[in-house]
Order: C-alpha cells, then sequence, then structure tokens
C-alpha cells in the first residue's frame, strides 16, 4: 500500500534479502516481471495519492525506474472517465513479446502493442451493454483479473467485482457474461447473468480451458472456458476469500486463502491457513505448518499470493497487516519472510538469472 | 509573462522543469495548464485526470489564492501571474 519491496533469494529459497521501498508513499496494486523476448522487465503500476496512477518499468530489477510509460494508462478526454487505480498488469502470449494488458477501475481492459509505450482501452468492453449496471465492489469497480487463451489469441477472459466474468472469443471485439452457476449472494435473484462480485480466476495454459473461480462466496470450476461453472467448495472452512493461485506445473492444483465472511474478512478461528487441493477441487486440504495457528487474524488479498516456477514450487502471500509467507515445498511447510512491511495488496514472483 | 512552479515530487514523475516560464498568451489558469500541457503532456497528466479535471489532492494557486475558492480553471490569470501548483494536505 506504501511501496513496492522486492525480495531475493537463491532456489533453496532459505536466505532472503529485501530492497525498498520503491515508490515511497505510493500504492502498488500490480506487478509484473516481463521475461518474454530475452528481456528482464519489471513493471509497476503505482498511485500516487496526489499525481494519480501510472505504469512504470525497470530494466535493472528496480535501480532506477521510468517516470511512467508513454502517456500511459488513460480513458479518451471525451469518455468522461478517469483511471481510478490500475489493478493487473499481465503479459500478452509468448508470442506476441510487445502486448501487455492493463485491467484498471473504473473496470475497463487496456491494451498495449508496444511495450507499454502507447495504451488503449479496449471499445468491446468499455460500450458493453452491460457496463452501466456493474457496480464497485468494496475496494471499487476494479477490472482485476485477466485470463488469455494461450494456444487462441481471439480468446481472453476477464473478472470485474461487481460485474463477473466475462470472456471474448474475437480478439476482444465482443463479450459476453460467463457466470452460469455462480452465486451472487448479495443480490435478490442469486444467479444474475452478471453482476456476480468474482475475486480471482486463475488456469493453467497446458489445460487453459479448465479455470478455477474465487467468488464473494463461492469456488468455482469450469471446465468449458467459463460456460458453465460448478461449485467445488469441498472441505473448506468458509467458501469466501479472495487470493487463488495455480500451481505452475499442476493444472489440477490449486491453492486459496479463504476468509470467515464478508462481514469479518479475516482467517477462520485465527488460524492462517493456505488451503489446496490437488485433484481439482473434489477436495481441499490445509496448509499450516510454519503459518501461525491462533490469535492470527489475518487477511490475504486477491493478488497477494502468487507461484513461483521452480520445480519444487515456491508458494508465497502477503497478508493486511505487513506479513510475507513463503513455502519452497509446494505449500508443505512455510516461513515468515518479512514482518512489519505495509498493508500487502500486490505479491508476484519470478525465476530470473542472478542480476 | 505567466510563471508555473512545479513541486518536485512532481518533476521527478514527469521530467519537467521546476519552473516553467509561458511566453504565450494566456488568459486563464486553464489555458496556462494546457501550454504547460504542450511542453509537458506527463507534468499535466499528472495534475489533471483525463476528464481534464484537477487531481482530489493537487492544489492550485494563482498569485496565493486557491483556485477552488476562485473560478476553478477558468479563474483569470494576467501577465505577471504565478501558477503555484502543491499536493494537498494528504498523503499515503
Amino acid at each position: 500500500m506504501k511501496g513496492a519491496f522486492l525480495f531475493r533469494a537463491d532456489e533453496s529459497r532459505k536466505k532472503w534479502t529485501m530492497d525498498g521501498p520503491h515508490f515511497r508513499g505510493e500504492a502498488v496494486y500490480a506487478m509484473l516481471h516481463d521475461t518474454r523476448a530475452g528481456r528482464s522487465r519489471t513493471y509497476a503500476a503505482t498511485n500516487s495519492m496526489h499525481w494519480g496512477p501510472t505504469v512504470r518499468s525497470s530494466d535493472d530489477y528496480g535501480k532506477t525506474w521510468s517516470s511512467g510509460e508513454g502517456r500511459s494508462v488513460r480513458f479518451s478526454s471525451d469518455s468522461g472517465k478517469a483511471v481510478a487505480q490500475i489493478w493487473q498488469i499481465a503479459p500478452g502470449r509468448a508470442d506476441e513479446p510487445e502486448a501487455l494488458y492493463c485491467g484498471v477501475e473504473p473496470a475497463a481492459l487496456f491494451e498495449s502493442r508496444d511495450g507499454g509505450q502507447s495504451w488503449a482501452p479496449n471499445e468491446g468492453l468499455l460500450t458493453h451493454e452491460h457496463q452501466p449496471k456493474w457496480q464497485p465492489g468494496g475496494g471499487g469497480l476494479c477490472l482485476h483479473t485477466i485470463v488469455l487463451d494461450p494456444a487462441d489469441r481471439n480468446r481472453i477472459l476477464i473478472a470485474i467485482s461487481t460485474g463477473g466474468v466475462y470472456r471474448s472469443d474475437d480478439g476482444g471485439k465482443t463479450w459476453r457474461a460467463r457466470n452460469t452457476g455462480v452465486r451472487a449472494e448479495f443480490l435478490p435473484d442469486k444467479h444474475p447473468e452478471f453482476g456476480q462480485c468474482v475475486h480471482k480466476v486463475v488456469h493453467h495454459p497446458s489445460r487453459p480451458e479448465r479455470l478455477f473461480l474465487q467468488n464473494h462466496w463461492g469456488l468455482y470450476r469450469s471446465d468449458d472456458w467459463g460456460d458453465s461453472w460448478h461449485d467445488v467448495a469441498n472441505g473448506v472452512p468458509s467458501d469466501f476469500g479472495f487470493a487463488m493461485e495455480i500451481h505452475p506445473h499442476d493444472p489440477d492444483t490449486v491453492y486459496i486463502v479463504p476468509l470467515e465472511s464478508d462481514q469479518f474478512r479475516c482467517t477462520p478461528e485465527a488460524k492462517l491457513r493456505v488451503y489446496r487441493t490437488r485433484n481439482a477441487g473434489v477436495s481441499w486440504e490445509p496448509l499450516e505448518k510454519g503459518l501461525p495457528q491462533s490469535n492470527a487474524y489475518e487477511t490475504v488479498l486477491r493478488d497477494a499470493l502468487a507461484a513461483d516456477t521452480f520445480e519444487s514450487a515456491g508458494i508465497y502471500f502477503g497478508t493486511r497487516s505487513g506479513k510475507l509467507f513463503g513455502s519452497a515445498d509446494d505449500g508443505a511447510t512455510w516461513t515468515e519472510i518479512a514482518d512489519g512491511l505495509p498493508p500487502v495488496v500486490c505479491v508476484k514472483a519470478s525465476v530470473t538469472a542472478a542480476p | 509573462m505567466i510563471t508555473i512552479e512545479l513541486p518536485k515530487a512532481l518533476c521527478s514523475y514527469a521530467e519537467a522543469e521546476s519552473l516553467v516560464r509561458l511566453d504565450e498568451k494566456c488568459t486563464t489558469v486553464g489555458e496556462a495548464l494546457d501550454a504547460l500541457g504542450k511542453r509537458s503532456p506527463r507534468a499535466l497528466d499528472r495534475i489533471m485526470d483525463e476528464r481534464g479535471s484537477v487531481r482530489r489532492h493537487v492544489n492550485v494557486f494563482v498569485n496565493g489564492e486557491s483556485i477552488r475558492f476562485l473560478e476553478g480553471l477558468s479563474t483569470p490569470a494576467p501577465a505577471g501571474s504565478t501558477i503555484l501548483v502543491l499536493a494537498a494536505v494528504s498523503g499515503g
């Protein structure tokens, strides 16, 4: 919430060094480390309370940052809209290394085709007939999730709080709500076409049609790119939560951090537990070894859970109370990497050559 | 001539000079900021959002008076004026 902190370790992931804060005092809701086309570029979406949001990049692991990419992520001056927050920076496909996407508040998808030098809002979504009826969730009316089909350039899926899941099959020209089976506890019609408060959607590129969704009440899986969703909240203490991450090498292994309720957004029973499924949601198991199991009234937000790409996967999450935890063994055991940070809203992990 | 003073924090963002002297004819604060934007679009992006509104936590003063309590961007800026841009009382 008050800057970006970079933590580094070797593959053993035992000893971490911290560098930061970068962008002192600014909120950083989104980061990305982009290794496409031989680059090693870090992007950060920074938001100054005074001077507003922008995207900055660094090619030297944060030693120096650009002052803002091009004219950054902005609506047109006649749109009547102004970007309040950049919630997500996502890379384009591996074979289109200059493509980048941003999800912003108020809900819109921005695209760049030149590595972030210039950006344009996706018009199909901006002018969608549902758009006037989208409502802000607790964090604002944000487009926070961007999921690309690695094989089909025309397919892209996004999620909005609150608007729900939308998918385009024609390269972003038209979008269809894809929320069948996802509930909206806070509406009179519990299963509307759109308006759900979807918190996060993940998938694995090796099985892109299989999606997992953490909802504002509800944990779901789709095996058909979101055409239908099925409840998979089997054995979790609560199906409310924000964060969700896929295992880097297994399309059926997913991590979440359940929270007690929307009224009390803290870990159930004051135990900090990550839950993992290894069978696509048929069952979930608590991962708690090394995590505080008493008086832990913690909150993990939607982008504060991440995985690295080592064979023995590193899983990381940050809490609103400013703690950072990590596991180097797929979540079996955890250690506290940092404490006393500002509230953590975004955690990203990347494996790169030593800088 | 109109002088615009920008805070240091903004200059680092916008790669702008902290003191900008405008020789072009401007009659209002809005016109002066437009002229600033022609020289340093990034600086103007940080002062105003894309709707053309001064950002909520930014204050603009002309000869010591906040334009919020005058005529906003239509506030006159006669020749010799100094326009001062400051971060408001808030922070992160």
